[in-house]
């Protein structure tokens, strides 16, 4: 790193809390902005942040410290994060990232001696239909070769800037495979808030009731009595939030939406606001997802020029409402509500306030809040244009319409696809030409592995409920390499604040490297099933509740997986090795005696 | 105020609307262990040693509401493996080495390993690096027995409030940090009589020139179990500062 001129520090900071009207709430906008200017968070300008905000020191360190994307030491000037999921693992991530390390002469996760580059792993940015993919500044590239590789270690070497490398390095693609009612059909931004002020607000929320819409962002919680009780909670002011964390392994549907059909979900959003009667909308956006900020703003504006966003939208006196994007800076916990609220909030990314109550009653600031994921806010702009029939005449009993599901892994054609519900794993994967499956990770990391016997399971909330994350690995995959990822995946993840999720995970790696290296028994197996348990049962949020599912689901449907890598000879055996460990006594005493060995 | 009932083990515990499952029981004299909660702090959740049963269903008893007619469970075998296990976690994921530890026997992680009978750590230490913190005059931060508590974060804000201390990091990495541009204790307005230094329940935090003032063998834990006498903060309100 070229030193940086510490004296602008201040003056700078002062600049950047100033954009911010000197408001606490955007703290994570506040480091970006510092981060990208001096590729990390110098000390000073967190003294300089709490002098300026008046605020503990200790306090911006802890919320700096928290965001995986937020770095104490200089980065290199090209910041380059590999996707560590299973899925582009599979695609030769490993070897890739091994190519690029060695061709830069840098080691992982250290900036080069001279500054220039650092190269990183970090979890999934939702790439695994074209992956691998890496971020380089914040910005995705996608479909890694090793040919695209030389030329990036090229342009890195010649110190070209991001703004004149090739743009199809910069591409993602959309990868539509399927389309139904929401991807489907024309859509005229605005045309559902007409709908909507024609019918009016009860009405209009009868209508979505009627439709029978869940939300998409995991626990399917009805959509309409969630606007309902926010509205009728009497409060100075309500708040919308969409939900575009997406930090589930596998899952890539909200970007699609973001990517492509920004004005549904922006509308839904605003349909929410006039309903609930909220002035103010907040879009978490996944910092992995940084690439779609400034389409996103571009929408905004189009959307406030024309009148959909602001003060008396659509003409309509007192109908006012806007929308401000919060960027997130690394971290799967914050897509769970609670955790998210404090991330908007400017705090550490902890899901502290153990409901109830609920954020719908008391969520942003105390305030009551409706939190919905991407998908449910796009689909309720559909019911409004298209009515509720269209809606729940597709579906199940229980579950209305259709769902998206980012499908990647082993088959012939990954992408978004929009099925109805109440579809089976089969149908699935025949339709996106999966061949020879051994298992399907539904739902990520924190969701359900599902064996062949399954596969005429349906995809619903009454049978296999899905988050719209669907990874399918084909017989000639070692499911070890899941169980490991995954395990890596939830040590990075817990967020740290409770005891089972933050130690738990950590011990549970412990067992499953045992296994890896050959060296586990029946009794870890036990170990690592009541160890399961308990995370399960006594963890403080969701993350830790579903943080050892993908234990539990392959020892119970695929057991070989450990069996097979039992030590031989032995149902136990020591949790290290005895004889390696007396190494260091020999060699101190310089003995090479049989006696001196086990 | 009206009184609702729920029962403990079988006992008929009274409640007054608000009052969480933990409150009940102090106020009934039933002993639910506990590290992060403290009667005079809001409650935190964080530990989840006070895991308790609740119509079959586990929750913690430090920030579940009581509810009429709740069934509780809190002395079972069941309960007391898994609170077990969170201690062993405890244990192994610092550098708890109890007999060179100037705070044992007034120490209620310790107490209550022994209360919930561990042995053994059980699991695989960690032996993570920490650094010790005596640039203080008066008081040393050894961070190798931290459990992440933030007792001294809340007293430090909510009673003395001078925010000396906070968290940073993030899952196993997470860690408590002082409120300094060095990061040291002595650059704060720290002092040895804040509540932040009182509140500690293990030996992260520690008052100078008091370790054996009372010498081991005769320490608070070391006569009567933890379920008899409670915190070391309510069975002796200046128990912190004189046991050291
Ligand atoms: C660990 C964890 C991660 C979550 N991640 C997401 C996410 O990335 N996106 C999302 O919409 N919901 C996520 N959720 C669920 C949210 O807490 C919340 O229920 C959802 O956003 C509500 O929206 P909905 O009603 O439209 O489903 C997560 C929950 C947990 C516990
Ligand atoms: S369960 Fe895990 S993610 Fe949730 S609060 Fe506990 S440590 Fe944090
Ligand atoms: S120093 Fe003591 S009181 Fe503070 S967080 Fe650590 S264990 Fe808790």
């Amino acid at each position: 790193m070229s030193s940086i001129d510490l004296t602008t520090v201040r003056p700078a900071v002062q600049a950047i809390v100033h954009a911010y009207h000197g408001k606490s709430t955007h703290l994570l906008q506040m480091l970006w902005r510092v981060q990208e200017k001096y590729s990390y968070i110098p000390e000073l300008a967190i003294d300089s942040l709490a002098g300026e905000l008046n605020l503990p020191r200790a306090q911006i360190a802890g919320v700096a410290g928290f965001y995986s994307f937020f770095h104490q030491q200089p980065r290199g000037q090209y910041d380059i994060l590999f996707s560590d999921n299973i899925i582009e693992q599979m695609q030769g991530k490993v070897e890739l990232m091994a190519y690029m390390l060695k061709k830069l002469g840098v080691q992982c996760g250290q900036p080069r001696p001279d500054g220039r580059v650092t190269v990183d792993n970090t979890s999934c940015i939702g790439m695994s239909d074209q992956g691998p993919a890496i971020l380089i500044n914040g910005h995705t590239i996608a479909r890694l070769t090793k040919s695209r590789i030389d030329t990036i270690v090229d342009l890195i070497n010649y110190q070209v800037t991001l703004a004149e490398w090739p743009k199809e390095f910069f591409e993602v693609h959309s990868n539509i495979q399927r389309k139904h009612i929401l991807l489907g059909g024309y859509f005229e931004a605005g045309s559902a808030l007409q709908v909507m002020l024609k019918k009016g607000a009860d009405l209009s929320l009868a209508e979505l009731g009627h439709s029978g819409l869940r939300g998409c962002g995991g626990a399917g919680f009805k959509t309409e009595s969630k606007w309902l009780i926010c509205r009728n909670t009497p409060a100075d002011e309500h708040i919308v939030i969409c939900n575009a964390d997406e930090g589930e392994p596998g899952t890539f549907k909200d970007r699609i939406l973001m990517q492509r059909y920004a004005d549904l979900m922006f509308e839904g959003m605003t349909l929410c606001g006039y309903i609930i009667n909220a002035k103010k909308g907040f879009l978490y956006l996944r910092g992995e997802y940084r690439f779609l900020l400034e389409s996103l703003e571009a929408v905004l504006d189009r959307r406030r020029k024309d009148g959909l966003l602001g003060d008396n939208i659509l003409d309509t006196p007192g109908f006012s409402f806007d929308i401000e994007i919060h960027l997130g800076a690394g971290g799967y916990i914050c897509g769970a509500e609670i955790a998210l609220i404090e991330s908007i909030e400017g705090n550490r990314g902890i899901p502290r306030r153990r409901p109830p109550p609920f954020p719908v009653t008391q969520g942003y600031l105390g305030k009551p809040t409706v939190v919905n994921n991407v998908e449910t806010f796009a689909l309720a702009t559909k019911v409004m244009v298209d009515g509720a029939e269209r809606f729940n005449t597709l579906g199940t009993a229980q579950s209305k319409g259709t769902k998206l599901i980012s499908i990647s892994g082993d088959c012939d054609r990954p992408g978004i696809y929009e099925f109805p519900f109440g579809i089976t794993v089969r149908e699935v994967l025949e339709a996106c030409g999966a061949q020879e499956v051994q298992a399907v990770q539904n739902s990520g990391a924190a969701g359900y592995c599902i064996s062949p016997e399954e596969f005429d399971r349906r995809l619903c909330f009454e049978d296999l409920n899905t988050t719209g994350s669907f990874m399918i690995f084909n017989r000639t995959r070692d499911l070890m390499d899941l169980v490991r990822n995954f395990a890596n995946f939830f040590v990075h993840e817990s967020c740290g604040f409770c005891t089972p999720c933050r130690v738990g995970t950590s011990l549970l790696q412990q067992y499953i490297e045992k296994f890896v290296s050959g060296n586990g028994n029946a009794y870890d197996l036990q170990e690592m099933a009541t160890l399961s348990h308990l995370i399960k049962t006594t963890s403080h949020c969701g993350l830790g509740m579903t943080a050892a599912n993908y234990v539990q689901d392959t020892m119970k449907k695929f057991p070989q997986l450990y069996q097979k890598r039992f030590k031989s000879g032995s149902s136990l055996s020591p949790s290290f090795d005895l004889d390696a460990a007396l190494n260091e006594a020999r060699k101190l005493t310089k003995r090479t005696d049989a006696s001196a060995h086990l | 105020m009206t009184q609702y009932d729920i029962t403990i083990d079988g006992q008929k515990v009274s409640f007054t609307e608000g009052q969480t499952i933990m409150d009940a029981a102090l106020a009934a004299g039933i002993y639910i262990p506990h590290l992060c909660h403290h009667p005079e702090f809001a409650p935190h959740g964080s530990c989840r040693v006070c895991t308790v049963t609740v119509n079959g269903r586990n929750t913690t008893a430090c920030n579940t509401r009581a509810m009429p007619d709740q069934v509780v469970l809190n002395n079972t075998k069941e309960l007391e493996a898994t609170r077990r296990a969170i201690v062993q976690m405890l244990f192994v994921e610092g550098n708890h080495l109890c007999p060179g530890c100037e705070k044992t026997g007034n120490c209620q992680l310790q107490a209550i390993g022994y209360y919930v009978g561990m042995l053994t750590p059980h699991y695989t230490h960690f032996y993570p690096i920490r650094a010790v913190d005596a640039s203080h005059p008066d008081v040393a931060i050894d961070f190798n027995r931290c459990i992440l508590c933030e007792l001294c974060v809340r007293a430090s804000r909510d009673a003395d409030h001078k925010n000396v201390f906070a968290l940073s990091g993030r899952g196993l990495k997470t860690h408590l940090i002082v409120n300094s541009p060095t990061g040291k204790l002595a650059d704060t307005n720290f002092a040895v009589t804040d509540k932040a230094a009182q509140v500690c329940p293990v030996g992260a935090i520690l008052h100078k020139r008091q370790a054996f003032v009372i010498p081991i063998g005769e320490r608070l834990y070391d006569r009567q179990p933890i379920n008899l006498v409670g915190d070391l903060a309510q069975s002796n309100p200046q128990g912190a500062t004189t046991h050291g």
